[in-house]
C-alpha cells in the first residue's frame, strides 16, 4: 500500500497509487459473492448467510479464490435475502442458509446455475438470472446508489477501487471553491430531502455570509414513515456521503461538519463512524487533504428521536443540546445557522450525488431528468405493490411506469387506488394522474410533493380517510408544540378525522378540515405545520366521495373502518364447519351441521373474527 | 466521589465539557443505566452549568428518553405507514390491552418495555416487530401475542427457549 510513514496520503497522486495498487491486487479469477445486508434482508436473515459464505471460503481453502462481502441494500427487498454473485452478475433470490453450500460449490466453484434461485419474471414467467435482465432494475438508472451493493461498505479501500475520493482530488489539485459551487450550479442539482431548494445556491449564500466558521451539515434524520433511502446510503455507502461533504465545504469554506443521524438507526451511526475513522487515518479527513491547504473534519449526532429534527432549525437546535424546536425562517440558516453561524444544511442523497457530478460533469447531470428537475431520485417503493423497494429514477419518468414496470403493478390482483408520496407533508395522488411526471414541481402541482422519496402504493383496501387520520396522527403526536397553530390545528384536524372514521362525522366537517388547512398553510411556524394538512387535503380533492359516505351514509367504502361495515356469509362459499360460530365472542351466527351458517346483524358487533378466522374465505365484507 | 458521579464525570469530558453535547452525554447516561435517573440529571446539570429543568425538558421532548427503567426485554413495533396499512395498528392495540402496557411504557411486572417506532425501513416484511433485536416479520395480532407470552423475565432461559 502508500509508503508514507504514518500512511497517509500526503498528495492527489498518493491517492491515485493507491487506487491502481488496490486494483491490481484484485485477482482476475476470483468470484466475489455479495451478499446484501440492507434492512429488509437483514430482517430476513441475511447477516447469517454472510457467516456462512465466509466460512465455506475459508474451508475451501487457499486455492479456492472466493471473496463474500457484505454489501448495502440491493435494492429489490422483496425477493430478498438477494445474493449475488461476481463476475457474471448473477442474481440469486430469497436465498436460504441450506442453499449456501449449493451456491458454493455449482456456481463458485463450478460456474453453473442454481435454477430454483433464480428471478423469474411473474408476468411472463421466464428466468431471468442476471440483475440488468430483471425488468425491476432494467427502468432504473443509479447515481446516489451506484456502488449500492457493489462495494463492502466497511472498506474504504472498496470505495477507492471504485474511484471514490477521486472527485476530492479532482477539486482540490484543479478547482477554486467558485468552480466547485458554478459545477453543481450547471448540473441543476436540487435539494433531495423534500424542500428541492437549488443547492449551489445555498451553497453561494453560505459562502458570501459573513461570519466564521462556517458549518456544513448533512441531514440523516430520514422520519417520514415508510421511507428508507438514506438509511440505504449511510450503510451502503457512507464515504460517498462524506466526499459529498468534503466538496461542499471546500466550496462553501468550511472546516467542521455534522451528521446527523436518526436514532432509530444505530448501524448508520455505526457505518459512518467507522468511514470517518477510515477517512482520517487515510488524510481524507482532517487538517491538510490530500496535501492541500484545505482541513475539515466531521462529527456525528444521533437524534433523540423526534420527527419535527428533520426540519433544519430545529435540527440545529438539537445539535446545540436543546429541544428540537424549529424557529421563523425569515433568519436563514446560511446567514445564522448552527451557534448562529453561517451554516449550511443538506440531505444525504444530496450529498451523495456531489462527488458524481464532479466526476463526470454537470453536462452529463444536467441531460438526465426534466428542465427543471435535473438528474435522479431514490424513491423507497413499499406499500401494496409486487415488488417492494429501494428505486432510483431519473426525474421524470412516470409514475406509471414506477407502480406498473419497476414494482411490478399491485398485489394479489387487487386494483390501484393511489400513490402517496412526500410522507406526512405529501399527499396521495390517485389512478387518474399515474402518467404525470415526477419531479419536484408536477408533484406539488397534483397536490402532494416530492418529499425525501417515501412512495407508498395503495390499493382498493385502503380507505384514504384512515389514510387522512393515520398521517394527522402521526404529525399530532410529532408536532412540538412552540406555535399553537400547529399544536392545537393538527388536533383538532385529529379529532374531526376521528370521528368520520367512526362514522360519527357531521355535514360541514369536511369544510371545517379545509379551513383549519388554510389556517395551518398560513400561520404555522415551520414546514411540519405548514403541510400538515395535505394529507387531508389531497383526499379530500381526490376522493371526496369517500368523505361523504363515511359522513352521511355511515358507511366505508373501502371497507376498512370498523364499524361502518357489515361481515355476511356466503351461503355458497359456507362449508358449515362451525369455526366462525366457535369463534364469534357475541354468538352472533347461528346454523347447523351442513347448513350455511347466518349472522344476525343486531347481535354483530362488527369485531371481525369470523372473517379472520374463516378457512373458506366465506366471510365478506358488505 | 461516588461510582455515579464518576461516570458522569467521566461522560462530560468525553465531549470536552461542551454543553452543546447534552443530548449525546444524556444517550451515554442511558446507555449506562438504562435510564435517566433524575439524580444523575442533577449532577450532570450541576457539571455543565444547567438547570434541571432544562435536562429535564430534553428528557422529554426526545422520544428515545426514559425517565424510568425499562422492562426486562425490549420490544419494538413498527407502525410506519407499510406497516400500519398491513395491519400494525390492530397489533398494536392487541398488545397494549394484552399486556395492559402504553406505547412508550414498560408492563408493571418490568417484562418489557413496549415501543412503538416510525418505520424500522423493513418494509418489504411488514408488519415488523423486534424483541431484543430480533425481527418478526409480517406480524398479526396473533402471533405477535404468541412471541410475546414467550416472553420470561429471566432473559438466559427466554433465549434458550427460542433456540429450543
Amino acid at each position: 500500500m502508500t509508503v508514507h510513514g504514518n500512511g497517509q496520503l500526503t498528495d492527489v497522486s498518493d491517492l491515485q497509487h493507491m487506487r491502481e495498487e488496490l486494483l491490481s491486487l484484485r485477482i482476475a479469477s476470483a468470484k466475489s459473492i455479495h451478499v446484501c445486508t440492507g434492512p429488509g434482508c437483514t430482517a430476513k436473515g441475511s447477516p447469517k448467510l454472510y457467516e456462512l459464505f465466509c466460512k465455506a471460503a475459508k474451508q475451501a481453502g487457499a486455492n479456492v479464490k472466493v471473496l463474500p462481502k457484505a454489501v448495502g441494500c440491493h435494492g429489490l427487498c422483496e425477493c430478498g435475502p438477494i445474493v449475488i454473485v461476481q463476475p457474471g452478475d448473477i442474481f440469486y433470490q430469497r436465498v436460504e442458509e441450506p442453499d449456501i453450500a449449493e451456491i458454493f460449490r455449482e456456481t463458485l466453484l463450478g460456474d453453473r446455475l442454481v435454477d430454483r434461485l433464480v428471478y423469474e419474471d411473474p408476468a411472463t414467467g421466464k428466468k431471468l438470472d442476471t440483475v440488468g435482465k430483471i425488468p425491476f432494475y432494467k427502468v432504473q438508472e443509479r447515481i446516489a446508489l451506484a456502488y449500492n451493493g457493489l462495494i463492502d461498505p466497511t472498506q474504504i479501500t472498496d470505495y477507492i477501487a471504485e474511484g471514490g475520493y477521486s472527485a476530492l482530488a479532482k477539486v482540490l489539485s484543479s478547482m477554486t471553491p467558485e468552480d466547485v459551487i458554478s459545477e453543481v450550479e450547471r448540473a441543476g442539482l436540487r435539494g433531495r430531502g423534500g424542500g428541492g431548494f437549488p443547492t449551489a445556491r445555498k451553497w453561494r449564500s453560505c459562502r458570501e455570509a459573513k461570519g466564521s466558521p462556517k458549518y456544513v451539515i448533512c441531514n440523516g434524520d430520514e422520519g417520514d414513515p415508510g421511507a428508507f433511502m438514506d438509511r440505504a446510503i449511510m450503510e451502503g455507502n457512507p464515504h460517498c456521503v462524506i466526499e459529498g461533504m468534503l466538496i461542499g465545504a471546500f466550496g462553501i469554506g468550511s472546516e467542521q461538519g455534522y451528521i446527523y443521524v436518526r436514532n432509530e438507526y444505530p448501524l448508520s451511526v455505526d457505518r459512518l463512524k467507522q468511514a470517518i475513522e477510515q477517512a482520517k487515518k487515510l488524510g481524507l479527513l482532517g487538517e491538510n487533504i490530500l496535501g492541500s491547504s484545505f482541513s475539515f473534519d466531521i462529527r456525528i449526532n444521533r437524534g433523540g428521536g423526534a420527527f419535527v429534527c428533520g426540519e433544519s432549525t430545529a435540527l440545529m437546535a438539537s445539535l446545540e443540546g436543546r429541544t428540537g424546536e424549529p424557529r421563523a425562517k425569515y433568519i436563514h440558516t446560511v446567514e445564522s445557522g448552527l451557534w448562529e453561524k453561517p451554516t449550511n444544511l443538506n440531505n444525504v442523497e444530496t450529498w451523495a450525488n456531489v462527488p458524481h457530478i464532479i466526476n463526470k460533469g454537470s453536462k452529463w447531470f444536467s441531460g438526465i431528468g426534466t428542465q427543471k428537475s435535473k438528474g435522479t431520485k431514490v424513491f423507497s417503493l413499499v406499500g401494496k405493490v409486487v415488488n417492494t423497494g429501494l428505486v432510483e429514477v431519473p426525474m421524470g419518468i412516470t409514475l406509471r411506469r414506477i407502480v406498473d414496470e419497476i414494482g411490478g403493478g399491485i398485489r394479489d390482483g387487487k386494483s390501484f387506488k393511489a400513490v402517496q408520496t412526500g410522507g406526512p407533508s405529501g399527499g396521495c395522488v390517485p389512478a387518474e394522474h399515474l402518467d404525470a411526471r415526477v419531479d419536484f414541481d408536477e408533484l406539488t402541482k397534483l397536490g402532494s410533493m416530492m418529499g425525501s422519496g417515501g412512495m407508498i402504493v395503495m390499493d382498493e383496501d385502503t380507505c384514504m380517510v384512515n389514510v387522512a387520520k393515520y398521517f394527522t396522527e402521526f404529525l399530532q403526536k410529532e408536532s412540538c408544540g412552540k406555535c399553537t397553530s400547529c399544536r392545537e390545528g393538527v388536533s383538532q384536524m385529529l379529532h374531526i378525522l376521528e370521528r368520520i372514521a367512526k362514522g360519527e362525522g357531521q355535514v360541514g366537517d369536511v369544510d371545517k378540515l379545509e379551513e383549519l388547512a388554510e389556517l395551518l398553510e398560513g400561520t404555522a411556524l415551520c414546514a411540519l405545520g405548514k403541510t400538515a394538512a395535505n394529507p387531508t387535503l389531497s383526499t379530500i380533492r381526490y376522493f371526496r366521495d369517500e368523505y361523504d359516505a363515511h359522513i352521511l351514509e355511515q358507511h366505508c367504502p373501502a371497507k376498512e373502518c370498523r364499524g361502518l361495515f357489515l361481515y355476511e356469509i356466503d351461503a355458497e362459499a359456507c362449508k358449515a364447519c362451525g369455526i366462525c360460530k366457535k369463534n364469534c365472542p357475541e354468538d352472533a351466527i347461528s346454523g347447523e351441521k351442513k347448513v350455511p351458517h347466518v349472522i344476525d346483524q343486531a347481535k354483530c358487533t362488527r369485531c371481525g373474527t369470523c372473517w379472520d378466522k374463516c378457512p373458506f374465505t366465506a366471510v365478506m365484507k358488505v | 466521589m461516588t461510582d455515579d458521579s464518576k461516570l458522569i464525570e467521566q461522560i462530560v469530558n468525553r465531549y470536552g465539557g461542551e454543553v452543546g453535547m447534552l443530548i449525546p452525554m444524556m444517550q451515554d447516561l442511558q446507555a449506562e443505566c438504562g435510564y435517566l435517573p433524575t439524580e444523575h440529571l442533577r449532577c450532570l446539570g450541576k457539571q455543565l452549568g444547567l438547570p434541571l429543568s432544562r435536562l429535564y425538558a430534553v428528557a422529554t421532548f426526545y422520544a428515545s428518553f426514559r425517565l424510568a427503567p425499562k422492562g426486562a426485554h425490549e420490544v419494538t413495533l413498527c407502525v410506519g405507514t407499510v406497516c400500519y396499512l398491513k395491519g400494525a395498528g390492530a397489533v398494536s392495540e392487541a398488545i397494549c390491552k394484552e399486556f395492559g402496557v402504553e406505547p412508550g411504557g414498560t408492563t408493571r411486572d418490568r417484562l418489557f418495555t413496549f415501543q412503538a417506532v416510525n418505520c424500522l425501513g423493513a418494509c418489504a416484511v411488514a408488519p415488523v416487530m423486534l424483541v431484543d433485536g430480533k425481527y418478526y416479520e409480517s406480524v398479526t395480532a396473533e402471533s405477535a401475542l404468541e412471541i410475546l407470552s414467550g416472553l420470561t423475565k429471566d432473559k438466559e432461559t427466554a433465549e434458550k427457549g427460542a433456540e429450543a
